[in-house]
Order: C-alpha cells, then sequence, then structure tokens
C-alpha cells in the first residue's frame, strides 16, 4: 500500500496523532456534547488555526517524566535519609514553605481539576490534549510538593493540616477564592486567567521566589522540586501565549472581552503576589533579590515586552498597572506588618526583622523603608522585647474580591488607606482598591456570594465565639504551637537544640493573644 | 556477612500529615497514601460555577450515587503521578522497541494488500473509540471529587490518548508517513454501516451528565466487552488472515486492559456495596447500556471472529458484574 505521496511533516504528523482522532459528530448536536463554549461570547470560527503550543505524544510524555520522577525521589529519599532538614539556613526559613503548602500547592491541586475540565469542554481537540497534559503537571506538581513537604513536617510544626486549613483559614481564603473564580468562570476565562495571566504573565513572581528562596536558603527538597518542575513550568507557558493569540486572532468581538480579563486577572494575580511579596523580603534568612527588583524585573520589564508585542491585537497593559508599579514598593513591608499582628490565627510564626536585615531593607527600599516602616517595627521590636509582643485582637475589614484585609494604600499617599465602598441592592461592599472594586461592578452578582471568613466567623460559622476557639477548633492551628510569634516558639527552641545552642533563657513572648 | 552504616535518627514530632494521620494513625505513610487523600478542596466555596449554577465546585451530587466517603475507592495499584509515569514509561519502551521492529523490517508493509485494508477497516478505527474514551475520562477526572477516584481517572485518560496513538502509528506504519492510510481509516468510522452503531454510542456516552454513568459505561461495560473482542480474540483472528505480526503492535494495549481490571473491579465493588440504592442505580444504568454496548459491537464481531465470541464475552463480562451483585445480560450464553 506504499504510498506516493509527501510524507508528512512534524507539525502534521503530531495533527494526525492527536486532532485527527476527533471527528464532526452525526447522531448527537455538536453543541449538546460541548455546551459550555458559547455563553462566554468568545467566538471560535476554526479550531484547525490552533497551534500546539507543544508536541508530545503519550509515550515520550511518560518517558521524559518518568525520568524526572526518577531523579526526584531518589533526592527526596536522600535528603530525608540525611535529615536535610538540618541544613537549611534557619528555621524561621520553614515558615515559607508553611505558606507554601497551605496556599500554594491546594492550588495546585485546584489547577489539576480546572484542567481537567477544560481538557473536556473545548471542541478542538489540539486544545484538549495540551489542557489535558497541563492537568496531569499539575497533579504532579500537588502530589510532589506534598513529598517534598514531608520530611519537613515531621520535624516542624504549621505543615500538617494543609488542605484542610486552605478551606478554611481567613488568609488562606486569598488563594482559595482566587481559584475559585477562575474554576466557576467559562473555559475561555479559565484560560485566560490561568494560562495567560497566571502561568505566563506571573509565573516568574510566584515560582522564582519560592525555588530560588530555597535555594539561597539550603533546602535541598525544594530546590530539587523546583528543578524538575522547570520543563513543565515552560510547556504551561507556551500554552498561555498560545491561547491569547488564537483566541484574539479568532474573532475580533474577542477582543474587548480579552481586555476585560486581563485587567481582571491581572489585579486578581498581583493582589494573591502580596503574600509572596512579604515571603521574599521577610521570610527568607538569605534573601535572593527585594520584590521591588523582582517586580521590576519580572513585571515591569518582561510584561512589558509581552504587551507591547499584543498592542498589534488591540491589547493594552492592564488597567492599574502603574498601581501596582507604584505599589511594589511598599506591599510586602504592610503585608507583613499585617501578618505580624495577626499571627494568633496563622499556621506559621512571624518575627521581627533583625537589625541586619534592616539595614537591608533601607538600602533596597531608599524611598520608603525608613520613611514609613522603619520605626513601627523597631517600635515593636522594643515593645516585643519589653514582654508586650503586640498582637491585634479586632479581626480586619476585608476586601469583598481579593478578601486581603483593606491595608493597602493610596498611589500618591502611603499615609492614606485606599478604602473603596459602593451599594449594590441595599448592601454595602467594601474594597482594597479601585482595581477590586472594578472587579466587582463587572461581575456582582458573583463576588456577593463570596465566603468571606470574617464575616463568617461574625456570623457564628467557624466552629466558636472567639477567636481563639475558631483557631483552635476550626482551623486546627495548635495554639502557641503552630501559631504566634517566632522567638520562643517549639520551632525556634527545636532550632536551637539541633544546632546546639543554648535557648534563650526566657521566651521574649509573654502575651497571649486572646 | 552484612555491612550497616550506622546513621544518625533524629526524632520527628510527627509522623505523617493530620488528614492522614485521621485516617490511618500516626504512623509513616506511604507515597501513595499522602499523594492520594484529601488533597481536595470539600467546603466554603466562594462562587457558585457560571456553567453549572445549580451545584457548587467539587460536588459530590455530580453523580447520583451517595458515599458516605469517596475516599473509600482506592486504587489497588497504589499509583499516584510518580509511579504511574514510570510503570507506563516501562510499558511504552516495550512498544517503541516492538514498532522500531516491525518498521526496520517491512513486517506491515510486506502483507497482501487485502491484509492491510483489513486493519485499516477493523482495526484502526478503534482510536476513534479511544478519543471518546480519553474525553469521557477527562471529564471524570474534573467531576469526581475524591483525589483516589480523579486521578486513576486522568490517569485513564492519557492512557486512550496513548493507546489511540499506538493505532494511529499502526496505519502511518502502512501508509509510508503519508497519512493516506489513516485518512481512508476514517472514512470507515465515518459511513462504512459497520461502525455506525459503536460511533452512535461513543457520540451518546459523550453528553451523559452523571460522571459515574459515564465510567460504568466507559470503562466498565464498553471496554469491558470491547478489550477482550479487539485485542484478544480479533487478534487472534487476524492472525489467522496472515496479520500476526500486529500483534507485536498491540500488545500494550492487552497489558494495559489486564491491569485497567484491577481499578475498575474495586471501585465498582466498593461503590455497589456501599448501599442499596448505589446498587439500584448502576443496575438500572447496566439495564440500559449493556445491550447497546453490545449491539454495537455486533457489526464488528460479525464481520470478524463471529458473534459466538462476542456473547461468550458477554457471558463473561456478566460473571465479572456479579461477583460484585450486578446483572447483566449474557449468562445463558
Amino acid at each position: 500500500m506504499a504510498s506516493k505521496n509527501k510524507k508528512l511533516n512534524l507539525k502534521d504528523k503530531y495533527q494526525y496523532l492527536t486532532r485527527d482522532m476527533a471527528w464532526e459528530p452525526t447522531y448527537e448536536k455538536h453543541e449538546d456534547i460541548y455546551p459550555d463554549e458559547s455563553f462566554e461570547g468568545i467566538k471560535i470560527i476554526n479550531w484547525d488555526q490552533w497551534e500546539d503550543p507543544f508536541r508530545l505524544t503519550m509515550d515520550t510524555y511518560w518517558k521524559y517524566q518518568a525520568e524526572k520522577e526518577k531523579k526526584l525521589y531518589a533526592i527526596f529519599d536522600a535528603f530525608a535519609q540525611n535529615n536535610g532538614q538540618q541544613n537549611i539556613t534557619d528555621a524561621r526559613y520553614v515558615n515559607a514553605l508553611k505558606l507554601f503548602l497551605s496556599g500554594i500547592s491546594p492550588v495546585e491541586y485546584a489547577a489539576y481539576q480546572g484542567y481537567a475540565r477544560v481538557g473536556r469542554q473545548f471542541s478542538g481537540a489540539g486544545a484538549r490534549v495540551a489542557c489535558q497534559m497541563q492537568a496531569i503537571d499539575e497533579l504532579r506538581h500537588a502530589q510532589t510538593q506534598q513529598h517534598a513537604m514531608s520530611h519537613y513536617n515531621k520535624h516542624f510544626n504549621g505543615l500538617h493540616d494543609a488542605s484542610y486549613q486552605h478551606d478554611r483559614v481567613w488568609f488562606l481564603s486569598v488563594p482559595k477564592s482566587f481559584f475559585d473564580d477562575a474554576r466557576s468562570a467559562g473555559p475561555f476565562e479559565f484560560l485566560t486567567a490561568i494560562s495567560f495571566s497566571f502561568e505566563y504573565v506571573l509565573t516568574n513572581l510566584l515560582f522564582v521566589p519560592f525555588m530560588s528562596g530555597a535555594a539561597y536558603n539550603g533546602d535541598m527538597a525544594t530546590v530539587t522540586f523546583g528543578f524538575s518542575a522547570q520543563s513543565d513550568e515552560a510547556r504551561h507557558m507556551t500554552l498561555g501565549l498560545e491561547v491569547i493569540k488564537f483566541i484574539l486572532e479568532q474573532h475580533e468581538d474577542n477582543v474587548p472581552i480579552i481586555q476585560k480579563w486581563i485587567d481582571k486577572w491581572f489585579w486578581r494575580g498581583f493582589r494573591l503576589l502580596s503574600l509572596v511579596g512579604m515571603m521574599m523580603d521577610y521570610m527568607l534568612p538569605n534573601k535572593v533579590m527585594s520584590w521591588a527588583e523582582a517586580w521590576e524585573m519580572y513585571y515591569e520589564q518582561s510584561g512589558g515586552a509581552l504587551f507591547k508585542d499584543l498592542e498589534r491585537y488591540g491589547i493594552r497593559p492592564p488597567k492599574y498597572q502603574d498601581v501596582a508599579n507604584a505599589a511594589k514598593n511598599h506591599s510586602s513591608h504592610q503585608t507583613w506588618a499585617t501578618f505580624y499582628q495577626y499571627s494568633q490565627a496563622t499556621n506559621f510564626h512571624t518575627w521581627m526583622p533583625q537589625e541586619e536585615e534592616m539595614a537591608w531593607l533601607s538600602e533596597k527600599y531608599p524611598e520608603t523603608f525608613d520613611k514609613y516602616y522603619r520605626d513601627r517595627f523597631e517600635h515593636w521590636d522594643k515593645e516585643q522585647k519589653e514582654g508586650n509582643r503586640f498582637y491585634n485582637n479586632t479581626l480586619p475589614q476585608l476586601c469583598q474580591v481579593c478578601q486581603i484585609p483593606t491595608i493597602m494604600t493610596e498611589k500618591d499617599d502611603p499615609t492614606v488607606f485606599s478604602h473603596r465602598q459602593i451599594k449594590h441592592e441595599g448592601e454595602r461592599y467594601h474594597f482594597c482598591s479601585d482595581g477590586c472594586c472594578d472587579i466587582f461592578k463587572n461581575e456582582p452578582e458573583k463576588y456577593i456570594q463570596a465566603w468571606m471568613p470574617v464575616h463568617q466567623i461574625y456570623q457564628g460559622n467557624c466552629g466558636g465565639a472567639d477567636v481563639a476557639t475558631v483557631v483552635e477548633k476550626y482551623y486546627h492551628i495548635v495554639p502557641g504551637v503552630d501559631n504566634m510569634e517566632y522567638i520562643g516558639s517549639p520551632d525556634h527552641q527545636r532550632w536551637l537544640d539541633i544546632k546546639g545552642l543554648k535557648p534563650l533563657s526566657a521566651s521574649r513572648d509573654k502575651t497571649a493573644a486572646a | 556477612m552484612s555491612v550497616e552504616i550506622k546513621t544518625t535518627s533524629v526524632e520527628p514530632i510527627r509522623n505523617t500529615y493530620s488528614a492522614i494521620a485521621r485516617r490511618f494513625g500516626d504512623k509513616p505513610a506511604t507515597r501513595y497514601q499522602e499523594a492520594s487523600f484529601d488533597l481536595a478542596a470539600t467546603t466554603n466555596f466562594h462562587y457558585r460555577p457560571l456553567w453549572d449554577p445549580k451545584r457548587t465546585l467539587n460536588d459530590p451530587t455530580r453523580t447520583a450515587l451517595r458515599m458516605e466517603d469517596w475516599y473509600s475507592v482506592t486504587d489497588p495499584r497504589q499509583f499516584f503521578y510518580g509511579a504511574y509515569v514510570g510503570n507506563r514509561a516501562k510499558m511504552q519502551e516495550a512498544a517503541e522497541s516492538s514498532f522500531a521492529f516491525c518498521d526496520k523490517r517491512n513486517l506491515l508493509t510486506r502483507l497482501p494488500e487485502e491484509t492491510q485494508k483489513q486493519l485499516l477497516r477493523l482495526l484502526v478505527p478503534f482510536r476513534h473509540v479511544a478519543l471518546g474514551a480519553n474525553m469521557n475520562n477527562s471529564k471524570i477526572a474534573g467531576d469526581s471529587t475524591a483525589t483516589t477516584v480523579s486521578q486513576m481517572h486522568m490517569f485513564a485518560a492519557t492512557d486512550h490518548l496513548g493507546m489511540g496513538q499506538y493505532l494511529t502509528r499502526i496505519a502511518l506504519l502502512l501508509d509510508g508517513s503519508t497519512g493516506t492510510a489513516l485518512d481512508e481509516s476514517k472514512t470507515y468510522w465515518m459511513d462504512d454501516e459497520l461502525w455506525q452503531p459503536l460511533r452512535k454510542l461513543v457520540e451518546g456516552t459523550l453528553v451523559i451528565d452523571d460522571w459515574f454513568e459515564i465510567t460504568l459505561v466507559q470503562n466498565v461495560l464498553l471496554d469491558g466487552l470491547m478489550y477482550p473482542l479487539v485485542y484478544d480474540r480479533m487478534d487472534a483472528w487476524f492472525g489467522e488472515q496472515g496479520a500476526e505480526t500486529v500483534s507485536m503492535l498491540t500488545e500494550f494495549h492487552r497489558d494495559w486492559y489486564k491491569e485497567s481490571l484491577r481499578w475498575t473491579n474495586a471501585m465498582i465493588k466498593t461503590v455497589v456495596a456501599e448501599s442499596d440504592s448505589n446498587r439500584e442505580q448502576v443496575q438500572s444504568w447496566i439495564d440500559q447500556w449493556e445491550p447497546m454496548v453490545y449491539e454495537a459491537l455486533k457489526p464488528i464481531a460479525q464481520a470478524t471472529t463471529g458473534l459466538d465470541v462476542l456473547d461468550e464475552l458477554r457471558a463473561e463480562l456478566s460473571v465479572r458484574l456479579k461477583k460484585v451483585g450486578l446483572q447483566s445480560t449474557g449468562v445463558q450464553a
């Protein structure tokens, strides 16, 4: 049967191995098989124009991924056998891992679920295959992260109930509501939100701080995961870019819809990254770079070039980008100060930066640190040394959209909160910013449903009438062990024992939270 | 004599994560356990899905079946991601050497024209069924709530994609990588009477809403009759037609099916044993779908092995279901 036709090139061969397996149905209606493709207003004229972002067949996928897994688990085993947790710079560092396992790993899992769904929803078989491979990659990330953290969980506090806490703890509704928002949206918005805005535009601001932070702080388990996931992430970024270009090229009516989603998901992503900013500047004993430097490099420069490139489709940079750029000099300090005073209700510890860290912050934030934040930190440090470690016993107001306490300030005046409020159908709603307020106005019926942790505590839906009970019973945060000040904590004591140092004569932390 | 390196051991403060300890006790857990239990969000979802406003995200009511705890469905293979890809990497290595060998020795292109046509008409179109299975399992992975259940279906989704790709490569071997054989094969799937009942069935599964109904129809009833028919009985029949070499190229499918019986049987058994109402619901789906699956495969069996072979396999499926307290047509055969 040898044919005289030309041999297929790589691209066509891959299409035969993926999308040619699909067919146009005749026994069922197209729209019954793919019912979710049209309600968002996105018009797809021809799925054949989808360019495969990568060309992996399953056999090569299994082969390459298995090689990566084999190496990764060999290192996890060696790490555990040699008690590699003792080689980190300082036990304060582990608090970054507590934030990672409770804030990030559960959203890896949510991404798995989201991509499995869109891997079914699209009628383009090429796009389905790409999404399914991302789905199973995200499952990999969620699971290898459990295994990477497994040994830390045995030797440090606060890592023991991450997924459970993700559903309940006040600050974890920040990442949870972010992904719930994306997953409850339609398939095209999901891809714009996660593949493009998150995995492409902002990924280096999430992935790099944690993984380089691990590298700079002697954490072999986490950095090995990071190295191993790099090539997965490269695929995910390619998908993100292909998705946006494909949708924009399909129909001019798609442009304003996509622009609205880019505005929304840039802002939501930027708000989510506040947690990473404080981690980078405050939780890493050995610093990698400042949050401001990271934002400049990975957003202002790379993002700037990207949006320049998208100009030809009629796309402009995200709205309120200027506010985000200005906030880079404030947000990590504001966020850390917030967690410092509410760490009676977190699964990780906080502390005041040491002298040389404050000097580093002054150097990295010459315009803002000494002027706005140093005094406050020195005051708290003094109070703490006098036995009055400050905890704020009044719960904060939360933003209705990003659910971060409304701690952010006006672009032109860092002493004034950028609080906004509106009335919708007789009810009042509050926001941290114009960015979040706009998102609400576009879809109020969505955001009025939000499960706001502080409100839920006051409504009596969190298993207790006071914060201490909620923290212990509903959050599964062990009081005096998982939460509060680092100095004098069981983690701190244990670390001093490991290093053969004498514990401090008395705990500096005498003040219990209410 | 044995040599033992002394290592320092450090006393841990706990042995595993709290969710794992609540289920299995505070003792060192397996990789499968730490990767598979209680990872998924269960409560306090913020917004209702725009694509299904009646239900929440991660809603257990996306199937009519009720389980006290869906995590009681577990994988006897203990596959988490790493174990899964490790296993499949070995299987693909064997497949790779078979494909390379057939290619190098021209084992397929050497077959008589008529036999090659039979492969394109009777074997290669199953790649379209594999694509339907891929879609169905991806949907289930997105809809089912417990990780132990969801991940088995994600693995099945990628497995079916891989198996469809192996069938595709059989045609590419035949046409010298030009795609002409694939085009020809697809016209049988689309137009040949022989395939229409099966194509109709596959399209029908793509509009089922209840994810457990889908896994039952796809992974138990359809695969349960089709895999033994195609990769065991039709494989032998192809041998009689002089195409025994193709058997080398479907070894993956046979190994895969044997292994998939382990998790599908365990899943059905656990779910049906949970309650009478589950058993009755599953039984009513079997009553509805099993005869349709049989009818869909009938023309293919008639054109190859003969109908009695399909009846025999139907009886075997019936025995398999009977073991978990379910009934289907076929015992009399």
